[in-house]
C-alpha cells in the first residue's frame, strides 16, 4: 500500500516525540475498593491487597508493551483507589488512638501493594468532605502527616468545597495545620507535595497527587493523562510575531487535537489489552523540569517579556480554552481536568519568574481562575502561620466554588526557609524559590470555622 | 485504501532525518531485509535543508516487533550519522486524519 500521510506530517510527529517531549504523561488504573469493606480490619487488609495485586498485576508490563508498539513514551503508571476514608470507615473502632494506627497501617499496606505491582504512585488516600467530615474522614486526615510521611508512593487528597455545598471552613481551618505537620514530617518538606486540597474534585483524574477513583465510576477504569507543553510552545514560537491571537488559538487547538488523538489511540489499545473500561482522556499541559517543557514559556512565546506580568491571565485563558476545544474535538472521552497546569516548582519559566519577583502569589491566584487546576507546587516560607495556609486555601476554593470549576492547592511550607531562598527537590519535582506571602494575618477569619454557603448559582432545582 | 488487502499487515513508518549523502537507502534497506521486513513505499524530500525520508514498512513477517526494532534502528542511525526512528502507522493516521 502507498504511504498515505505526507512527509511533513510524519516529520511533525517525529519532532513532537523526539524533540518536544510529547508523551503519555500517565496511564492510571482506577480500582473500586468498596467490595473489600469489612468490619474486621485484618480481613479488610487481606481483601484490599488481593484486589489490587490481582487487578494490576499485568498493568505495568502491558503499558510498557504498548509504549514499545507505538513508539510514544508512557512516563508514569499509576493506580487510584476509592477514597480511603470510605473504604476504612466500617473497620474503625471509635477509639481514636487505635483508629489512627489503623489508618497508618492501611497506608503502609497500599504502599506495599504499589511496590508489588510496580506502579509509580497510588492515589486516593483521602476524603470527600465538602459539607462535613465523618468520623472516618477526621481520623484519616489527622493521620495524614504520619501516613504520607512514612510511605513512599501514596498520594492523598481532601475535597473541602463544591459549587453545590459551599466551603467546609472547619475542614479548611484544620488542614492548614495538617499541611504544616506533613511538611515537618518529611525530608525537605516533600511530603506536602503528595497532598492536594480540592474544590469540585473530579472522580477520573489521572494526574497525581490528586487522583482518586470516584464512587460513581465502574469497577476498573483506565484513565489517560496526556501532555505536551513543549509541542505547544514550539508551534507558538514558530508563529509570526504579528499573528493575531485568534489565530494563535487556532494553532494551539490544532496541536491539541493531534496529541489528543495519539493519546486516545494508545489509551484505547491499553484498555483493550487489560480488559478494562476506557474511562477518560485528560489533555493537560503538565510542565516538567525538562528545558522548554514549560507553560510559562508558552505564555512568553505569545509576547510577554516574563510570565507573571500584565497580560499573563489573558494569555493563560486563551491557552486553556484552546487546549480544551482541540481535545474535545479529538475525543469524546475528554474528562479529568483538561487544560493547563501551573505548578511553580516543576515549570522552569514559572520558577524563574518567581525568582525575579514578576510572578507573585496574587498573580498566581488570578491565573488559577482560568487554568485547569490551581495553586500548585508552591513553596512558601517554613514559618508561615497555619491560619495563613488555611486562608490561601479558602481563597482558592472560593474561586472553584463560584466558577463551577475544579481548583486545588498544593502548598509546601519548607521548614527553615525564608522568602526568596531556593529549595531543590531534584527529579520531576524540580527546584524553586520560596514565594513571599502577605504578612498580615487572617486568624479570626479562619477561627470562625463553619461553612461558607453555596453560591446562589447552585440553586437550579 | 483497500482494507481487506491490508488487514493482515502491521504497518509502521521508518523515518530517516539528517544530512543527505549516498548510500542511505541501501544501508537502511539492507537492515530491513535482514530483519525480514517488507518495504511498501518510500518517499523522500529535502525540507529546510534537511534530508527527510519515510519508509512505509510491513512488520507482519518481521523477526522482531517494533519495541525491539526501534533501538536497533537508532543504533544503525548513530553508525551512519543520521537519526533513524520507527513509529506505528496508526499513530500518523490518528494524528493527521480526521
Amino acid at each position: 500500500m502507498p504511504l498515505n500521510v505526507s512527509l511533513e506530517e510524519i516529520y511533525e510527529t517525529y519532532r513532537m516525540t523526539e524533540k518536544e517531549h510529547f508523551d503519555i504523561r500517565a496511564v492510571t488504573l482506577g480500582i473500586n475498593l468498596l467490595p473489600c469493606t469489612s468490619d474486621n480490619f485484618s480481613q479488610l487488609l487481606n481483601r484490599v491487597e488481593k484486589k489490587i495485586v490481582t487487578t494490576a498485576r499485568q498493568f505495568v508490563k502491558r503499558a510498557e508493551k504498548i509504549d514499545a508498539r507505538f513508539g510514544i513514551p508512557i512516563i508514569n503508571k499509576r493506580l487510584t483507589i476509592t477514597p480511603a476514608a470510605l473504604v476504612l470507615s466500617g473497620a474503625l473502632t471509635g477509639a481514636a488512638a487505635e483508629d489512627r494506627k489503623r489508618v497508618v497501617a492501611f497506608a503502609k499496606l497500599l504502599d506495599h501493594c504499589a511496590q508489588e505491582v510496580g506502579v509509580d504512585f497510588l492515589g486516593g488516600f483521602g476524603a470527600l468532605s465538602e459539607k462535613g467530615m465523618s468520623y472516618a474522614d477526621q481520623t484519616l486526615i489527622d493521620a495524614i502527616p504520619e501516613a504520607l510521611g512514612s510511605t513512599e508512593k501514596i498520594c492523598g487528597f481532601i475535597n473541602l468545597a463544591s459549587s453545590k455545598a459551599g466551603i467546609n471552613m472547619r475542614g479548611v481551618a484544620k488542614i492548614g495545620g495538617i499541611i504544616r505537620d506533613l511538611a515537618l514530617n518529611s525530608e525537605n518538606a516533600i511530603g506536602a507535595a503528595k497532598f492536594v486540597v480540592f474544590a469540585n474534585a473530579v472522580s477520573d483524574n489521572p494526574f497525581m497527587a490528586g487522583g482518586f477513583h470516584g464512587v460513581q465510576e465502574a469497577d476498573n477504569v483506565l484513565n489517560i493523562g496526556i501532555s505536551g507543553p513543549g509541542v505547544v510552545r514550539r508551534t507558538v514560537e514558530a508563529a509570526p510575531r504579528d499573528l493575531p491571537l485568534n489565530e494563535i488559538a487556532e494553532i494551539i487547538k490544532k496541536t491539541a487535537f493531534k496529541i489528543t488523538r495519539a493519546g486516545e489511540l494508545v489509551g484505547q489499545e491499553l484498555a483493550r489489552n487489560l480488559g478494562v473500561r476506557f474511562g477518560s482522556l485528560d489533555l493537560s499541559l503538565a510542565p516538567t523540569t525538562a528545558v522548554g517543557d514549560s507553560v510559562g514559556r508558552i505564555l512568553e512565546a505569545m509576547g510577554l517579556e516574563r510570565v507573571g506580568t500584565h497580560g499573563s491571565t489573558a494569555a493563560l485563558a486563551l491557552l486553556t480554552d484552546a487546549i480544551k476545544k482541540g481535545g474535545l474535538m479529538a475525543s469524546s472521552h475528554i474528562g479529568g481536568l483538561s487544560g493547563a497546569f501551573v505548578p511553580v516548582s516543576e515549570d522552569v519559566g514559572l520558577s524563574e519568574a518567581v525568582k525575579t519577583g514578576t510572578l507573585t502569589i496574587d498573580k498566581l491566584e488570578a491565573m488559577t481562575t482560568v487554568c485547569s487546576v490551581g495553586l500548585d507546587m508552591i513553596p512558601v516560607p517554613g514559618d508561615t502561620k497555619t491560619t495563613t495556609i488555611s486562608a490561601i486555601i479558602a481563597d482558592e476554593l472560593a474561586i472553584g466554588m463560584m466558577n463551577n470549576k475544579t481548583t486545588a492547592v498544593r502548598l509546601i511550607p519548607v521548614p527553615g526557609k525564608k522568602a526568596g531562598e531556593m529549595v531543590s527537590w531534584g527529579g520531576l519535582l524540580g527546584e524553586a524559590y520560596i514565594v513571599p506571602l502577605h504578612q498580615e494575618n487572617s486568624d479570626y477569619f479562619i477561627w470562625r470555622k463553619g461553612q461558607i454557603p453555596a453560591p446562589v448559582t447552585s440553586f437550579r432545582n | 485504501m483497500n482494507k481487506d488487502q491490508n488487514k493482515n499487515k502491521d504497518l509502521a513508518v521508518v523515518l530517516v532525518v539528517g544530512k543527505d549523502r549516498s548510500g542511505i537507502v541501501a544501508q537502511i534497506s539492507d537492515f530491513l531485509w535482514k530483519e525480514e521486513i517488507n518495504i511498501e513505499d518510500i518517499s523522500q524530500k529535502i525540507m529546510q535543508g534537511i534530508f527527510v525520508m519515510a519508509m512505509l514498512v510491513d512488520l507482519a513477517g518481521a523477526r522482531s516487533d517494533l519495541g525491539v526494532l526501534a533501538p536497533k534502528l537508532e543504533k544503525l542511525g548513530e553508525k551512519i550519522g543520521l537519526s533513524v526512528q520507527i513509529q506505528h502507522h496508526r499513530i500518523f493516521e490518528a494524528m493527521h486524519r480526521v
